[in-house]
């Protein structure tokens, strides 16, 4: 057993890079199925260390007290989980870190960003009931919510979740920001009102937002590879090709409205979900 | 620094183009020239640009807002001027409302000549003005930056 402390700490510093290298392999594969040759593997890092020598311009400093707060509530929830502490706990947090965007977008007077803030609310509303239902499963199988308990009955999760596992992957959509879920902010489509939620923040603090957003691809893959925990080369492959496919789903799919994500959501995903509470009840 | 080089992202104004500088630029962005290759990111907000590129001529009308648009962007910033009516006025030059070229209002880095500038002149101008942030931003810390000291712009004459 690695000592708690190095685990935290590589939770810390480790995590951005492996996030930052997803997003470049993300904006190189999406390049690729447009028939374009794509910026290089580094391009986020080299994004970032732009933005973290730019002019400061703060539009209030509530705004970057919540951009901060956004950051050490993703952190803390990557550290959680790293260190196998109880997940409802994670999960709560990593609402708690989405909720400090959310008032972040609201701080400011500019009608975008409040719009970009409210699209975030219906996307929350839409994934927070199935993540819910996710760990309700799991916890039925193991009785217990601690995430080092993951192995307690002894085969992976995958076998007993086969109906929470697809609506987890709608819930990774919408948190990777892929279309048809792309409603608060997207990859693409930088100058439409999808960027709202981002609107006010410049320089150093949209820096703070993309590296949050580095430990939040972490923590989504983190989550599926615990999925099939038994083997870790076998869950890292799953993952591999659950980012694929959500890279493919971007770069079919058009984006739709929020009304539709949300009666998509709240049926077939919560249906899905249901289904397997149900079954693993009975 | 050298990633400033290799991340321009970039905000778009039209002032009062015939948009045909406008298309050309748009084609940059299509998979056949894919300016993204470069790490070059549209982006619609000036709060996020570091380049602004300006198409056609000033007048008096969107002057404001290209000082706006202009004021909103972080430093180190620089301005691209596309096509012959960026750089001096071209055939607007001496339209009665016309203030002329876009350094009349903003100071300008990279003037890309052309009625309308092929694509890949305007991808050359954006990367030699990405090359000048670095020279903006020494500027900036020896406390030399480029500030709007140009004249003020008469308003129109009321008819």
């Amino acid at each position: 057993m690695i000592d708690p402390v190095i685990t935290a700490l590589l939770a810390i510093f480790a995590v951005p890079f492996i996030g930052a290298f997803l997003v470049g392999l993300d904006r190189k594969l999406t390049a690729r199925m447009q028939s374009r040759i794509g910026p290089p593997l580094l391009q986020p890092i080299y994004d970032v260390i732009k933005l973290l020598h730019k002019e400061p311009i703060v539009v209030n400093r509530v705004q970057i007290i919540y951009a901060g707060l956004h950051l050490i509530f993703m952190v803390l929830c990557v550290v959680l989980l790293a260190l196998g502490q109880d997940m409802l706990m994670a999960l709560f947090i990593l609402a708690f870190s989405t909720i400090s965007l959310i008032l972040g977008g609201m701080s400011v007077r500019s009608p975008y960003s409040r719009i970009g803030s409210q699209r975030e609310i219906m996307q929350m509303l839409s994934y927070e009931p199935i993540l819910i239902l996710m760990l309700v499963g799991i916890y039925l199988i193991n009785d217990s919510f601690m995430a080092r308990d993951i192995l307690a009955s002894g085969k992976p999760l995958l076998l007993s979740l086969p109906l929470i596992f697809p609506a987890f992957l709608m819930v990774m959509a919408i948190k990777l920001q892929k279309s048809p879920f792309d409603f608060s902010t997207s990859h693409h489509g930088h100058q439409e009102i999808i960027k709202g939620i981002t609107l006010e923040y410049s320089g150093p603090f949209l820096a703070i937002l993309e590296i949050t957003h580095w430990y939040e691809i972490f923590l989504l893959f983190f989550i599926i590879t615990m999925f099939w925990a038994t083997s870790i080369p076998v869950g890292l492959l799953i993952a591999a090709v659950c980012f694929f496919c959500e890279i493919l789903l971007d770069n079919i799919m058009a984006r739709l409205t929020w009304p539709w994500m949300l009666r998509f959501m709240w049926t077939v995903a919560l249906g899905l979900a249901v289904t397997n509470v149900l079954w693993l009840y009975i | 620094m050298n990633c400033r080089e290799k991340s321009p992202w970039i905000v778009h104004f039209n002032c009062n183009s015939c948009n045909g500088c406008d298309i050309e630029f748009l084609a940059c962005l299509t998979p056949i020239y894919d300016v993204e290759r470069f790490g070059i990111v549209h982006v619609g907000n000036p709060k996020h640009a570091d380049i602004l590129v300006v198409s056609g001529a000033v007048n008096h009308r969107n002057v404001r807002v290209l000082k706006n648009v202009y004021e909103q962007m972080p430093s180190p910033k620089a301005v691209v001027a596309l096509g012959a009516c960026g750089a001096t006025g071209g055939i607007m030059a001496d339209c009665y409302n016309v203030l002329g070229g876009v350094n009349q209002v903003i100071p300008v880095d990279v003037l890309v000549p052309g009625c309308p500038p092929r694509p890949e002149a305007i991808m050359d101008g954006i990367l030699q003005a990405a090359r000048l942030l670095n020279v903006h931003q020494k500027d900036r810390h020896a406390g030399a930056e480029v500030r709007l000291t140009l004249q003020p712009v008469s308003e129109p004459e009321k008819v």
